[in-house]
């Protein structure tokens, strides 16, 4: 016992000084000792071709690190799971507003738009033709949602623990996917109820449902970045999803866009997105080229803006939340 | 040179300490904005700030397989190089490099959920301490088997007692296998069977080889499980090298620097806060003796709350001597109306031996939440006094009172 004590003094010494002791030399003579030693160097030495870490202070912006995230790959289901056990866990109803509300929203706007307004819903019953609009809707506001705060609250865990970080909004946001898997059922239900025929288009779901997710991981890694050092975001989470909503075809349809327009509107990436689901889940004409390809576009931009600016402060998230 | 485990070279971290707002460290958006509009050509907007170096030109090597104890008064700088070694904040100067799987345990019960189960909170914990679900897998039933909770697998943990909560908090993290183990004060929490156990995990994983970095206040730990220390004084190395030496190093620097005092300014964000601690001596005339009265001034921002007020004594070792509550005499002082108050316990100190003890504060509602925990505020020191005149420094025991003893003769020679 009173060896191991002498002998690890000597591994700890500051570079510009002298060893403290030399007692490793004196021991060194005695066989049985130095080969316990040596067991006990060589066990960790072999697992040491792991690698080496270094830690630094962060200069600039970081390139998207998705070596780490599939690294935590695990970690990302399990809060995954956290989060959407937590959701259905203290509720009465539980799945039953996941329907419900989606199917309220797609009747009120399928009243008021379709009935009352009498908007064009290219040969669609109104209410399927909302419903489609609001499946990604609800899966994006949703993530943001969730996301938006999920740094926040979950605060404890980055000052006590190191992942990387993004795995907590991207975990919340891939929670909301067992929303949109039930809200999906209930598309299937309406389209058997109104004998719509589903067309070979619904292969191409899962592609826009990619993109979907896509956009609403990158809003949601910016918005939940932003509200560490700026919580009034969560106030104004709201409004902007709602504002966002109307700027999108949701409600509507894209046609009531001008032409000429047409372009700078799917600027806003849900704007491809929800064209992409109404033409896949409904079965409709022409594929919107111009809107799905621009919002790819704007998609992906939107998604490596909001990673890039999330490791641009993700660093200091420690020290300020 | 490979069997270097961890090299920090002149790492340092700063900290801005910004004088303007209201005591919260994050902003509104409009603050910033508003900040922007007043100064539009001024790069500088916070009003007043301070650079305050939390740690400052640390440089040391550490051994595979060493232990090393990381030791220092509070606000040395021991925490903001664990988390910076186990990778949550990054350095502001200087760099560290590690070789091998880190995973750090700066509290117990890290990622626990109280709605989730038992079993699900293992997995949840193990995965946000670095472990993939297989890791978890295999080690599940060791997992349960030293928390010693298989009735209770998957009852949520919100039921769990405090006891049970910390034994298989800890379980998860004692059976992370990393090749580098940052470990924090853990020990300071749970029973004295439950230290014990926790302190016996620690000296295997201490002796299977593995390099652990160990804070800890508790001194006699840190001498049964360290080969060696680092002594942190106001962010700066004060000494490196064999762990006695640095404790005594320590102890030294403990007595000729006691505070008599904390004090904070009322924030606003939490129900109840803990403004001021003070030591004062007082004279008691009976006895002809110097004794303390502590003294915790406290601000209640709620129209009322139920919350009790505890002081615990520790020795110069860590270990506790006495805890004391406010409720223990008179229970309806639970219930606290809102307002500012001050509040007075006197300190037993002419029962202790003579040496260092430190109080700690801590306020809470005494079932789930602990409103403020202040470690180790205020210290004061026992002297040798005239209690008892025939006493060595070096007497065992923290209890020292005149004992009455008698003899008789039961057989005389002469």
């Amino acid at each position: 016992m009173s060896f191991r004590i002498n002998c690890g003094s000597v591994a700890l010494m500051k570079r510009d000084s002298i060893h403290y002791n030399a007692c490793c030399h004196a021991h060194d003579k005695d066989s049985e000792i130095s080969s316990q030693m040596a067991q006990r160097v060589v066990e960790p030495d072999t697992s040491q071709q792991t690698r080496l870490i270094r830690i630094e202070p962060a200069r600039g912006w970081a390139a998207l690190d998705l070596g780490e995230l599939w690294v935590f790959r695990d970690l990302l289901m399990i809060l995954a799971m956290r989060d959407v056990k937590l959701r259905y866990k203290q509720t009465a109803l539980g799945v039953i507003w996941v329907i419900l509300q989606p199917l309220v929203a797609a009747l009120i706007f399928a009243l008021i738009f379709g009935r009352f307004a009498n908007l064009p819903s290219a040969g669609v019953p109104y209410l399927l033709f909302v419903y489609a609009g609001i499946l990604p809707w609800n899966l994006f506001a949703g993530a943001l949602q969730r996301a938006g705060n999920s740094l926040v609250s979950d605060s404890k865990l980055i000052s006590k623990v190191y992942f990387p970080r993004m795995t907590i909004p991207i975990a919340s946001s891939a929670a909301v996917l067992v929303d949109f898997i039930v809200a999906l059922a209930v598309m299937a239900g309406l389209l058997v109820i109104y004998q719509h025929p589903v067309t070979p288009n619904i292969l191409a779901l899962p592609f826009f449902l990619l993109l979907a997710l896509l956009i609403s991981v990158g809003v949601s890694l910016f918005l939940s970045a932003l509200n560490v050092y700026y919580r009034d975001f969560m106030y104004a989470l709201p409004f902007l999803i709602q504002v966002w909503m109307y700027a999108s075809p949701v409600v509507y349809s894209a046609d009531l866009i001008p032409g000429p327009l047409q372009p700078f509107y799917a600027i806003n990436p849900m704007v491809g997105v929800i064209d992409g689901f109404r033409w896949s889940l409904l079965g409709l004409g022409a594929f919107p080229v111009v809107s799905v390809t621009i919002s790819v576009v704007s998609g992906l931009i939107l998604f490596f803006a909001g990673a890039a600016v999330f490791q641009r402060v993700e660093r200091n998230f420690a020290d300020v939340i | 040179m490979s069997d270097i485990a961890i090299r920090v070279e002149n790492l340092g971290k700063a900290y801005k300490i910004a004088h303007n707002a209201g005591g919260s460290r994050y902003k509104t958006l409009q603050e910033d904005v508003i900040g922007l509009l007043k100064r539009p050509f001024s790069r500088e907007r916070q009003s007043t700030s301070e650079i305050f170096w939390a740690l400052k030109d640390i440089s040391f090597e550490v051994k595979q397989g060493e232990v090393l104890g990381i030791i220092g008064r509070n606000g040395a700088g021991k925490s903001t190089l664990l988390k910076i070694l186990s990778r949550i904040t990054r350095p502001t100067t200087g760099y560290a490099e590690m070789h091998g799987r880190i995973g750090s345990l700066l509290e117990v019960g890290t990622g626990f959920h109280p709605e989730l189960t038992g079993r699900e909170n293992i997995y949840l914990s193990g995965a946000v301490l670095g472990m993939t679900r297989r890791d978890i897998d295999r080690r599940f039933d060791e997992i349960v088997a030293f928390a010693d909770i298989e009735k209770f697998l998957d009852t949520p943990a919100k039921r769990y007692s405090s006891g049970m909560y910390m034994r298989l908090a800890f379980a998860v993290a004692a059976h992370l296998e990393p090749e580098i183990l940052v470990v924090d004060e853990v020990l300071a929490v749970g029973d004295a069977e439950f230290q014990k156990k926790s302190l016996g995990k620690m000296g295997e994983v201490a002796k299977s080889g593995r390099t652990v970095l160990f804070v800890s206040h508790n001194m006699g730990a840190v001498l049964s499980l360290c080969t060696s220390a680092l002594v942190l004084d106001k962010g700066t190395t004060a000494f490196i090298g064999k762990v006695d030496n640095g404790i005594s190093l320590y102890l030294k620097n403990m007595q000729t620097m006691q505070t008599r005092n904390y004090h904070k300014i009322v924030t606003k964000d939490r129900p109840i806060e803990v403004t001021n601690v003070a030591l004062l001596e007082e004279d008691i005339p009976e006895t002809n003796i110097g004794g303390y009265v502590c003294e915790i001034d406290y601000f209640i921002n709620q129209q009322s709350i139920g919350a009790a007020i505890a002081i615990k004594i520790t020795d110069q070792y860590g270990a506790p001597v006495l805890t004391s509550i406010d409720t223990d005499t008179d229970l309806s002082r639970f219930t606290k109306q809102r307002g500012s108050f001050r509040t007075k316990c006197r300190i037993p100190q002419n029962i202790l031996s003579p040496g260092l003890y430190d109080v700690s504060v801590s306020v809470s509602d005494m079932k789930s939440e602990r409103f403020e925990y202040l470690d180790r505020v205020v210290q004061f020191d026992v002297q040798l006094d005239k209690r008892i005149k025939n006493v060595l420094p070096n007497r065992e025991g923290v209890i020292l009172l005149p004992q009455q003893w008698d003899t008789e003769v039961i057989l005389s020679s002469v």
